[in-house]
């Protein structure tokens, strides 16, 4: 589906693309997405594919990425999928609703939500938005849609499907959702997937992610998702991220909160070529409390990128960030955290801190708080680190006998375990202790590298 | 069991010690007093194997081993013991892992099957009792948040577990008040048996009413100046250090 042309750039290519394809991505879709595709595609060639002069892809240089040529998956396609291989990728400990994805596409039909509390609603986006457009009407895009990210504009352009949550008013599900999105291409591949989770008024649910190529190829994947949080809502949000290294992922979350929610989320960057994390939080009523954390683990030339807001547009509210790295080889980092806190959003707490460990020399990372405060009443704080492993620690857990190299694991482990124990689901949370173990000890790296043989 | 031959070292280009001779036998209590900066903890540090020191000269034995070629993991399960002077905190890291994968270790390094959860929760016990222990430090993480008393009792609850042969205990009694040093040595002098050794670093005599040495070696600016038996800590408490600072100069 690429278009083989000279002196033109990739984001030239793409808008071409969209323009050729315009029929395609209309078809079978709902007109709730189609009517946002043109104003959006227009959005994106308007700013381009940014470089280090925008502020906010400073450390990140996606270009590179959006050189390669892709194809494209506009429609459906089938017989993609090996359940085995889906199997693979599940977490085994935990009792969950699974539905899965293949590049961006929703591919449980049978069902999935058949075991959900009544007025549930879990499916393909692409599906419901044609069989139950009020659900999304006053939903989608409502927060993606006031982003200047030329990639969320990118993905509203093309996005025709990605999972859909919605929970009604009042009602708790109990085991959490498990979504799995696998990428898979012969060729390299452009993924494009977008989500909706509605969490109505006094409902509950947890919801796990779980990010993996299982392919060799170059896989450029771009998902936004929007997540609405009404009153009294508790949300938890897991994101697990698993690429091969030829593979980017920006994945960006819009997250928007009613009075007295509760939101947590957890990004797990274990492995990928190149990772960008964009995450924001507005809350948009008063004691409402988001817990945002994630921890990233790289080698070779890897890079992770994560890049939060807080919009605390409305006063007692309270806000938590933890994020960490693990960076070694030549890999590269990046946080970049703005806390916003509006003139009448008195009695805000809202804390952040970036604690990174550089394990040689030659890695990297670059870490950028900001604070914008606006009002006069309210307790903020950030702070960030770039360190080694505690060589005091490490004499300590030798001297009674520990090899070195289980010592260091046993710090990194520990490093990371603060992250980790904000996860509020305890089989997630020793899933992902196993995770970080066979991620520091190769093995994640060895499943990938098995997949170009 | 130890033998200690005209140690020199140094840190950071600072000569630290400066030719020590010291040996230790079986069944042997010594206790190294000395002014501060006198080199006792940069001892001890080099025998637990801490890289940042360099050798000038001199040799290590323990148990007919080179000493000095050896990590300190291999000297650790080789059967010595380092009571930290100032114990790290190591966040995240549960008190119960690292003493079962430090046990087990041990166990690997004689050749012996790793204990199971049932056993080792059993030792756990058993030697929780044999030290009196009433706080609870093994939920928790390695020293987070323990006060000065539970870090040093935590440290001799570890050599409880591990057994060593040679236990060097550096300023164990710096920061204790008097019940948590009474535990403290009665740890040690439980743990005392025919075959095993214990030095004693400090800078006070006052440990030493509670564990009796056969030995009293000063040590000032790097060199032993003065041994003798136990009664030589009672006198250098008396004369205090300026007594050895005078005679020196």
């Amino acid at each position: 589906m690429s278009i083989i042309s000279e002196k033109i750039t990739p984001a030239d290519q793409l808008v071409s693309l969209f323009k050729q394809s315009i029929e395609t991505l209309n078809q079978g879709s709902s007109p709730i997405l189609n009517r946002m595709r043109e104003v959006s595609i227009k959005r994106f060639a308007q700013t381009g594919i940014p470089d280090f002069r925008s502020e906010d892809y400073k450390y990140t240089n996606l270009k590179p990425a959006f050189e390669k040529n892709y194809r494209h998956e506009l429609v459906r396609e089938t017989g993609l999928i090996n359940l085995n291989e889906v199997f693979k990728s599940n977490i085994p400990q935990l009792d969950s609703t699974l539905v899965f994805l293949v590049n961006g596409w929703f591919y449980s039909g049978n069902n999935p939500g058949a075991e959900l509390p009544k007025g549930v609603v879990l499916g393909g986006l692409e599906q419901i938005a044609n069989d139950r457009p009020e659900l999304l009407e006053n939903y989608m895009n409502r927060q993606a849609g006031l982003s200047n990210d030329p990639f969320v504009a990118l993905n509203t352009a093309f996005a025709k499907d990605g999972f859909f949550l919605f929970v009604p008013k009042g009602v708790l599900i109990e085991k959490p959702v498990q979504v799995i999105n696998l990428l898979s291409s012969d060729e390299n591949l452009m993924a494009t997937q977008r989500n909706l989770i509605i969490a109505e008024a006094g409902s509950q649910v947890k919801i796990v992610v779980c990010d993996v190529t299982l392919s060799a190829s170059s896989i450029l994947y771009n998902t936004v998702s929007e997540i609405f949080a009404g009153e009294d809502a508790l949300v938890d949000v897991y994101t697990i991220q698993n690429l091969n290294n030829l593979s980017t992922s920006i994945n960006s979350a819009f997250c928007r909160q009613q009075r007295n929610s509760n939101l947590v989320t957890g990004i797990v960057s274990l492995h990928g070529g190149l990772i960008r994390n964009n995450l924001k939080v507005t809350f948009n009523g008063e004691h409402a409390e988001a817990n945002v954390n994630g921890i990233s683990f790289t080698d070779k030339k890897q890079h992770v990128d994560n890049n939060t807001l807080i919009e605390h547009s409305s006063p007692n509210c309270l806000s938590n960030q933890i994020y960490k790295n693990i960076l070694d080889d030549e890999s590269t980092g990046a946080f970049a955290g703005r806390i916003h806190v509006a003139r009448d959003a008195q009695q805000t707490n809202a804390f952040q801190r970036n604690n990174n460990v550089l394990l040689s020399d030659k890695a990297r990372m670059q870490t950028k708080p900001q604070l914008i405060i606006d009002a006069d009443d309210v307790k903020c704080s950030h702070g960030a680190t770039v360190g080694q492993i505690n060589e005091e620690a490490l004499f300590f857990l030798r001297a009674r006998g520990i090899g070195e190299k289980d010592a260091r694991m046993m710090l990194m482990n520990a490093f990371a375990h603060e992250v980790i124990l904000k996860i509020n689901l305890e089989p997630l949370r020793d899933r992902i202790d196993e995770l970080i173990e066979k991620r520091l000890n190769g093995e994640i790296s060895r499943f990938h590298e098995q997949l170009s043989e | 069991m130890l033998s200690i031959k005209n140690l020199r070292a140094s840190v950071e280009g600072k000569e630290i010690l400066k030719g020590i001779n010291l040996e230790v036998k079986a069944g042997e209590v010594h206790a190294i007093m000395g002014p501060n900066g006198s080199g006792k903890s940069t001892l001890a540090n080099i025998l637990a194997g801490k890289a940042e020191y360099e050798i000038l000269e001199g040799e290590v034995t323990f148990l007919g081993q080179d000493l000095l070629e050896l990590s300190p993991e291999v000297r650790s399960r080789s059967g010595i013991f380092l009571s930290f002077q100032y114990p790290v905190e190591i966040p995240g890291v549960p008190m119960v892992n690292f003493l079962k994968a430090s046990v087990n270790e041990h166990r690997k390094f004689k050749g012996l099957a790793p204990l199971t959860a049932g056993e080792f929760l059993k030792l756990l016990r058993a030697k929780k009792e044999m030290l009196h222990l009433d706080t609870e430090l093994t939920n928790r993480s390695v020293n987070e948040g323990f006060s000065g008393g539970e870090k040093k009792k935590n440290e001799i609850f570890q050599m409880a577990m591990l057994e060593p042969k040679l236990a060097i205990l550096d300023e164990t009694d710096s920061g204790l008040d008097i019940d948590a040093l009474r535990i403290v040595a009665e740890g040690v002098n439980a743990l005392k048996t025919p075959e095993n050794a214990t030095i004693l670093v400090t800078h006070y005599q006052r440990l030493l009413d509670y564990i009796v040495p056969d030995f009293v070696h000063v040590l000032y600016k790097g060199k032993i100046v003065l041994s003798g038996g136990k009664e030589l800590a009672l006198e250098l408490e008396e004369k205090g250090y300026d007594w050895i600072k005078n005679g020196n100069e």
